[in-house]
């Protein structure tokens, strides 16, 4: 029998980035606050202090930041008619664990939404007409529009202490920041980062090209910045361990570095460890969440009840919640009908190593997560898409993201893998090589949906989320068109030679190379119950005090990362619960 | 294996995890934040005590034929040459070995549960054998091609027999009828001995930090503001983390 706990008025289920924006947000009207996070607790000081956690060996080669497979993982196909198999290692994408969830590996890259990219529905219709939409492709609106989000853009960037450069400052365009940009209230809490050398030969390139080169908006601090919960982050020194790490410098925006200082001092909020939710409980109804029911370190059950429940976990368990709670139907992609799980994405990445004489320094072991150059003129619908028959876009980018060679060295087209051969080819290049890419956009699709495997159980006997999903033809002619720009850039770069992945057509899915941490989407937001299972405020459709917070409620896969965004969702949502529900708990959305 | 068979060894699994994992029910923030303010745990932000590369190793695992099969073959997947110093001279074999006795070579930081498929090559790793019984049985197998071919152990022929026998693995020409030797070789062999040679020395290979130093690699020194946004060689050689310096 479950132990009933003492009830709170807010119970969080994770304690990444969503989780800690919501806990503060709703601690300071007064409400008592629980969160749940399933991982253990760690923060700066001792968990990521210099020199431990800069290890190789532990963190990349050993995924020590991420969440352990062997208690709970997924199962993975390409097509419905295909037996799913576990993810059984970290390869394509890289889900965390513990308090700061995937805040704290992440690289920093801190971008918005393309103002389009929220309606690209009603977009592509106005400009191409409906029937330059695939029959297969499950595009829709998402039910919120950019000017919504704006200010929560802002309020998200001064919590992490951004550094950028406009390019729209309330519609007026500032030379140097990303032209194509929806309007911004005012300037980046901070400066752009010094460029590294692969940024400088992007930037020198890419403006040659006839581009618009500008500076990757980056959570890594260029400054010492004092945010407005009077949190400090210290000036990023490009240490070289950003993505797969935690950081040593209090310079990478994460939970610990900007939110959980203050938000421990606040008596009505706290927070358990080790604590593994199994479900959103509801009452005889279905229609009002009660709590939700956890199991913790020593295997013992409690219920936690709440008067509100927020699902803050990472994208795979937020759905996964949703469907072992029963709450709302699965999708069925047959019939079409049922919400849950449908538009199901992902995000292409085409990566391009450039070689350079031995002349050119790049130092690759120096870096940040966040820091670089990039164009968008194929971002979202900023070109033409007639004449190149697809959908979406995405934006290309030089970064210099911090490399050692335990996470493996490039190496030239042709190189043997191991003997003498090799080694002169790392020994000659090490330092003389960089790396392109281009990030892009995923649709939604009839046939990608998330679902409960019939066969697989984690750990606590709970069915395993099943992902069902593959590249899709729009997709990957949008991929082969960004190739060709990624080689452009390349030569004019003076790459003496270039090896890399771009997709192209007949590429199926891999799992085993990393791609992206960006998956999204399978508990969409928008403004019909039909084909969403929250609505704008990421209220669920089916209990309203129950919302689903993360990159699960995008309507399909954008070509940013997508941190910035879910940040921002989330910070809009509770300003509205404050604002709104708070006075008057119901649908803020009427059915 | 039977699916009630899996749902009991995950409650064991499970049951085991709680046993051994540290409690932390934390109840409420006050006590949480008296506990962060002390932050007297500074001693654990230190790294491992270093065990480097030594000259009087045994191995605590791998048999003294397995060993001597690790030896061969690091020294040929990254020999001594013209271009800087072999796997097996900067500790390669102590750094695999030691990696037999952490968590990842059991399998547990993998999903490991049946049942068990054949895949696509897309959906990764999907045999049920663990790393350390990759090991011995990828060892095992090459060492019996061997024998009935040669009537010795790989670690007996010449490095040119070695190294065909290995690029024939590679490309899946020479097959063993106890396991997909590729794999073995792949994902297990050559992925581990790359990490021994450019590992932190403290993990028992890279000795006295002569990978990085070969390849400019200046370690964890992890502070380069005043240098990245200069094209030029760095200065200054490698610091491991136990604060040696190269």
């Amino acid at each position: 029998m479950a132990t009933v706990n003492k009830p709170v008025d807010v119970v969080i289920v994770g304690f990444g980035w969503t989780g800690a924006i919501m806990a503060m947000e709703l601690a300071q009207t007064g409400l008592s606050v629980l969160a749940l996070e399933r991982g253990k607790d760690q923060d700066t000081v001792p968990d990521f202090a210099y020199p431990k956690v800069v290890d190789e060996i532990a963190q990349s080669a050993r995924n020590g930041l991420l969440q352990n497979l062997s208690q709970t993982t997924v199962t993975i196909r390409h097509d419905k008619n295909d037996r799913a198999l576990p993810y059984r290692q970290i390869g394509s994408f890289k889900p965390g664990t513990g308090v700061g969830g995937a805040g704290i590996h992440w690289s920093g890259v801190h971008s918005r939404v393309m103002p389009d990219e929220l309606r690209m529905k009603s977009r592509v219709i106005e400009r191409y007409g409906e029937k330059f939409i695939p029959p297969d492709m499950q595009l829709q609106d998402w039910g919120i529009t950019y000017d919504e989000l704006e200010p929560h853009f802002d309020r998200f960037e001064y919590t992490c202490g951004t550094s950028g450069k406009a390019g729209n400052i309330m519609g007026k365009i500032i030379e140097g920041g990303n032209p194509f940009e929806g309007p911004r209230s005012r300037e980046y809490p901070l400066p752009p980062l010094i460029d590294p050398p692969t940024s400088v030969l992007f930037a020198k390139a890419t403006k040659e090209l006839g581009y618009k080169p500008f500076a990757l908006p980056a959570s890594n601090a260029s400054r010492p910045y004092k945010n407005p919960y009077g949190c400090q982050l210290g000036p990023c020194n490009f240490c070289g361990f950003c993505s797969d790490y935690g950081c040593i410098n209090y310079s990478k925006a994460s939970p610990q570095t900007t939110i959980l200082p203050a938000l421990y001092r606040m008596p009505n909020f706290s927070y358990r460890t080790e604590c593994h939710v199994l479900k959103v409980n509801t009452d005889s109804t279905g229609k009002k969440a009660t709590g939700v029911t956890y199991v913790d370190a020593k295997g013992a059950e409690f219920e936690q009840p709440a008067s509100i429940v927020v699902l803050a976990a990472f994208h795979l368990h937020n759905v996964r919640l949703m469907m072992t709670s029963k709450i709302g139907q699965i999708y069925n992609p047959d019939t079409g009908e049922g919400t849950v799980g449908r538009n199901f994405c992902y995000q292409m990445i085409d990566s391009v190593n450039l070689f350079f004489d031995n002349k050119t320094y790049i130092n690759q072991f120096m870096g940040a997560g966040g820091v670089g150059q990039e164009i968008e003129e194929y971002m979202a619908d900023n070109f033409d898409h007639g004449p190149e028959n697809f959908i979406g876009g995405g934006v290309i980018w030089g970064r210099q993201t911090g490399n050692g060679p335990v996470r493996g060295i490039p190496v030239p087209k042709g190189t043997p893998t191991w003997g003498s051969g090799w080694k002169q080819a790392v020994k000659e290049n090490f330092l003389h090589t960089g790396r392109i890419e281009a990030q892009l956009s995923n649709m939604a699709y009839k046939g990608c949906f998330l679902d409960l495997d019939p066969t697989y159980k984690d750990v606590y006997g709970t069915p395993m989320l099943r992902m069902t999903l593959n590249w899709q033809d729009n997709d990957l002619r949008m991929s082969e068109f960004f190739g060709k720009k990624l080689d452009a850039i390349g030569k004019a770069m003076g790459a003496t030679s270039m090896s890399g992945r771009v997709l192209k057509r007949g590429d199926s899915w891999d799992t085993r190379a990393y791609q992206s941490t960006h998956i999204n989407g399978g508990t969409a937001m928008g403004a019909d119950p039909k084909t969403s299972v929250v609505n704008k405020y990421l209220q669920s459709w089916d209990v309203s005090n129950l919302f689903v917070l993360g990159a699960n409620v995008f309507a399909h896969g954008i070509g940013y990362n997508p941190t910035g965004l879910v940040g921002a969702l989330a910070y809009w949502a509770a300003a509205n619960i404050r604002s709104t529900y708070l006075k008057n708990p119901g649908p803020m959305v009427p059915v | 294996m039977s699916s009630s068979g899996n749902r009991t060894n995950r409650r064991d699994l499970l049951k085991g995890t709680a046993a051994l994992a540290p409690i932390v029910a934390l109840a409420g923030s006050r006590a949480l934040a008296d506990g962060r303010i002390k932050h007297d745990d500074w001693a654990s932000s230190a790294p491992a005590p270093a065990h480097p590369t030594t000259a009087d190793y045994k191995p605590t695992f791998f048999t003294a034929d397995e060993y001597a099969f690790l030896i061969a073959a690091c020294s040929r997947l990254i020999p001594q040459d013209e271009h800087g110093p072999g796997a097996t001279e900067l500790g390669v074999p102590q750094y695999i070995d030691r990696q037999m006795v952490t968590p990842w070579a059991d399998g547990g930081i993998w999903y490991m549960q049946g049942p068990f498929f054949p895949a696509k090559p897309e959906f990764g790793y999907q045999a049920s054998l663990t790393p350390k019984q990759q090991f011995q049985q990828g060892i095992k197998a090459i060492d019996a091609l061997c024998q009935k071919q040669f009537q010795k152990p790989f670690a007996g022929l010449a490095p040119t027999q070695q190294d065909d026998l290995l690029k024939g693995i590679e490309k899946g020409t020479v097959s063993s009828p106890d396991l997909p030797l590729k794999t073995f070789f792949t994902s297990f062999l050559l992925k581990t001995v790359m990490e021994g040679y450019f590992c932190d020395p403290m993990y028992g290979g890279n000795k006295d930090m002569a990978a990085w130093t070969m390849i400019a690699y200046p370690g964890v020194r992890a502070d380069y503001l005043e240098w990245v946004g200069e094209a030029k060689p760095y200065p200054y050689g490698p610091v491991s983390m136990y604060g040696a310096r190269g």
